[in-house]
């Protein structure tokens, strides 16, 4: 075997009690593909982080092609050839795609930026990855996804030879996903080494050549993507067997919620067309669909932060006119909304804050305008405790709890509400697989209580196994219902390219 | 009417618009380099009065008025390693460091300025930057008069104004400023260290401040009194915004500002007995709020002003 082009040698790093890394080794050869895979926590972007001097480990040592990086220094790290693409990109929307990239590439002190050289070669390597991208772009115009090309294109502007890439699909939807690995692996094949830190299965084992394993800071195996499978995975990154919840059958109940030809006109868009769905007490509704054909809009007229502009909404067999946000939690709706650190949660306030903010001026809560502060608590403490809410106590601020727990955290507050109906936006996005497990079980849980759950999501599996019926949207129309039992994933995958009619005439 | 013309086409309106508006350039530019790199100075207004107090104090004393110049923008970089020390390295309120700053600035101004100087009837003066007579151009009819018979510092003012826009636009350094002041967490993962250049710029803006104020009493009077400030920071603060984090458009709302004041003087004198004077003074104000509210919907605000960067925190 050639010399490894990085070796992490024993890296250890601890954050007050909690040892982040213990004693991790990894070695990377040249124009390979290695995955990193563990769940939220499990050191995955400290690991990264202490490789890209952003942090400084307690023990251990970095070597690039032999020679060891001063620990600490991301400057040294990218002069010797090492580049980071942040999960949360480090761009500035207010600069053009070109200043983006050149920040930092030449002298401080020279009279003059050499832009015209410098867009030469970005335009050079953008062709040589097939990295397409117009350099004098604001960065701030263009999607997540082309972001995402820019950061990976500043990394191989410095001279990149390691490119690591925190959790690079988290952000992207599917077919952006599938190309950007594309991508990925020409670069592998032109010689450049590659760390992709995931904890999606599916993708890595789809991609990397070698896949290595941390659970709580430290490597639990090491495998070869040919010699594994997503189960071995499963178990090893969760460390005991992963089950997911199976539904039961259930006998749906009298209508909860009815749409009839509803149709959202936003900023001079159509992003619903005339609309209809029942939903049943008892019952989940899945609405699968590639993210941007509607699903979020249908999320926020039905949370009452975006008005219809024609159809009737009825809510236990009663007309509804507008619907705002008291109306929405009054009629003991629950609340899933698809962005849980923007629209879920104030990342700034405590856990008990943000566990009754939507319900602060019902009795329970508050009294002659006086918060009542102990019920609060109280309230909070119940959701961690019967939530298995992680990583704080109800004075935490919610945003230091991981993804996973602040999902725990909002699922809580709204169930214990005991809601009739509950509408989950894109749940699990995000999750890894012992958090995406736990919703699963609270949704099912929900329904089998008798409450009406819409489940707005892109992932096909989590619909065809929890949900009863499940309807497709594609460019704001929605498919008729098909019964779960008769759906799988290539029939969804037709009814969400928006060809339902021959999915009908199939069945 | 007529009057109106004639007010237009007098020299001493152009020639004193371009005089008001100096100080207002310099502290302007200041403003707008501190926020460029993410850093609100609201010391400013203390900081030009420092300046103006120093500035005049070292010439009385016998320096040259260049050396009192470059003292008053040395003072002003003393006040920004203040504020860079307190806003930057331990990472407190802009707002409350910078009014701190004014406030502080300001009593020490009189505090220093009445140690020297007694309390007296007609204050002290000095002998200030006379008009420099540029070959050529100064003799040219009415534009002479009207444009070119400034003195020294105005002409710098408006040399640093082009420089900086240069800077900022078109130089590594004026990259890795509005990087800086766009995504700190970004430029230091390019290998750009944030601290170093926050601390920099609004070190190189309070000295422009300084010398901003300086002109006041080295220039455009030839004596100093506390008061004589009046809000004129607050101005450049607002013409930061009104100008978009622009250099070039900073030196023309300075001198749109200056001429609406150099304007509301001619008026004054023209209706003095009609129309009661304070009236007059406003129009500069509530013109600029008028402008500013119109320009400044379509303002592009550095994405990181006023929030403190903490390495390896999110």
């Amino acid at each position: 075997m050639t010399l490894p082009v990085l070796q992490i040698e024993g890296v250890s790093k601890r954050f007050g009690n909690n040892l982040a890394n213990d004693d991790i080794s990894l070695t990377l050869a040249k124009g390979e593909i290695i995955a990193l895979l563990g769940e939220n926590g499990a050191g995955k972007t400290t690991l990264m982080s202490i490789l890209f001097g952003h942090y400084t480990p307690d023990a251990g040592r970095i070597v690039v092609d032999g020679t060891e990086l001063p620990p600490g220094k991301p400057r040294a790290a990218i002069r010797a050839g090492v580049g980071m693409v942040h999960q949360h990109f480090s761009l500035a929307p207010n600069l053009t795609v070109l200043e983006n990239v050149m920040t930092g590439t030449e002298s401080l002190w020279a009279v003059k930026s050499q832009t015209g050289a410098a867009r030469r070669k970005l335009l050079s390597i953008s062709e040589r990855f097939g990295l397409r991208i117009d350099p004098d772009k604001r960065l701030g115009d263009l999607s997540v996804g082309e972001q995402q090309r820019v950061e990976i294109l500043k990394s191989l502007y410095n001279d990149a030879r390691i490119l690591i890439l925190d959790e690079p699909t988290a952000v992207l939807t599917n077919i952006e996903a599938e190309r950007l690995f594309t991508v990925l692996k020409d670069m592998a094949r032109q010689g450049l080494s590659l760390i992709f830190i995931s904890h999606k299965l599916d993708e890595v084992m789809a991609a990397a050549d070698r896949i290595v394993v941390l659970r709580r800071g430290k490597t639990v195996a090491e495998r070869r993507a040919s010699d594994s499978s997503k189960a071995e995975l499963a178990e090893l990154m969760v460390g005991r067997q992963v089950e997911r919840p199976v539904r039961e059958p259930s006998t749906p109940g009298a209508l909860a919620l009815a749409a009839r030809d509803i149709t959202v006109w936003v900023n001079g868009v159509a992003r619903l067309k005339s609309i209809s769905f029942a939903l049943r007490e008892g019952e989940i509704l899945g609405i699968v669909g590639v993210s941007g054909n509607g699903q979020a809009v249908l999320g926020q007229m039905l949370f009452g932060t975006c008005a219809r502009t024609s159809g009737t909404l009825e809510l236990f067999g009663k007309p509804v006119a507008d619907l705002t946000v008291p109306d929405v939690v009054d009629a003991g709706i629950g609340r899933i909304p698809e962005d849980r650190n923007h629209e879920g949660a104030i990342g700034e306030m405590a856990i008990w804050e943000n566990a009754v903010l939507e319900r602060i001026s019902s009795p329970a809560f508050s009294k002659n305008g006086l918060v009542n502060r102990n019920a609060g608590m109280a309230f909070a403490r119940r959701i961690i405790e019967e939530f298995d809410v992680r990583g704080g106590t109800p004075q935490t601020r919610a945003r230091l709890l991981s993804g996973g727990n602040l999902q725990k955290l909002i699922l809580g507050r709204n169930l214990l509400q005991n809601p009739r109906i509950l509408i989950a936006a894109q749940p699990t996005r995000g999750l890894d697989e012992g958090a995406v497990a736990a919703v699963h079980a609270r949704l099912l849980a929900a329904r089998k209580e008798g409450a009406a759950v819409l489940l707005i999501s892109e992932d096909l599996d989590e619909v065809i196994r929890l949900a009863d019926r499940i309807q497709a949207i594609v460019g704001g129309l929605l498919s008729p219902p098909v019964e779960a039992a008769d759906a799988d994933a290539r029939k969804l995958g037709l009814m969400m390219a928006g060809e339902w009619r021959e999915v009908e005439d199939a069945v | 009417m007529t009057q109106l013309i004639d007010i237009f086409a007098s020299i001493g309106l152009w020639s004193a618009v371009l005089r008001i508006a100096t100080p207002l350039i310099l502290g302007t530019l200041g403003a707008l380099l501190c926020e460029r790199s993410g850093v609100l100075n609201l010391g400013i207004e203390g900081i030009m009065t420092f300046g103006a107090m120093i500035g005049w104090l070292s010439v009385y004393h016998g320096a040259d008025l260049w050396t009192g110049l470059l003292i008053a923008a040395i003072a002003g970089g003393l006040f920004g390693v203040l504020h860079s020390f307190l806003t930057v390295t331990l990472g407190l309120s802009q707002h409350v460091s910078g009014l701190g700053v004014t406030l502080f600035a300001s009593s020490f101004s009189y505090y220093v300025f009445r140690m020297v100087v007694p309390v007296a009837n007609t204050p002290p003066t000095i002998v200030p930057f006379q008009p420099l007579d540029i070959p050529v151009l100064s003799s040219l009819p009415f534009f002479g008069p009207a444009f070119f018979t400034q003195t020294a510092p105005t002409y710098l003012a408006i040399i640093i104004a082009l420089l900086l826009a240069y800077i900022i636009f078109r130089t590594p350094m004026g990259l890795a400023i509005r990087m800086t002041g766009e995504n700190p967490h970004a430029a230091e993962a390019q290998g750009v260290n944030p601290m170093v250049i926050r601390y920099g710029a609004v070190i190189a803006g309070s000295a422009l401040m300084g010398a901003g104020g300086a002109f006041l009493t080295l220039a455009a009077f030839d004596s100093f009194f506390p008061t004589m400030m009046q809000g004129r920071g607050w101005i450049c603060i607002a013409l930061v915004v009104f100008a978009s984090w622009r250099p070039g458009r900073a030196l023309f709302g300075a001198l749109l500002f200056a001429f609406f004041e150099a304007f509301q003087l001619r008026m004054q004198t023209m209706l003095g007995g009609a129309v009661p004077y304070q009236l007059f003074l406003m129009t500069p104000y509530i013109l600029s709020i008028v402008a500013l509210a119109l320009m400044a919907r379509r303002a592009r605000v550095p994405q990181a002003l006023m929030q403190p960067y903490r390495r390896g925190e999110r």
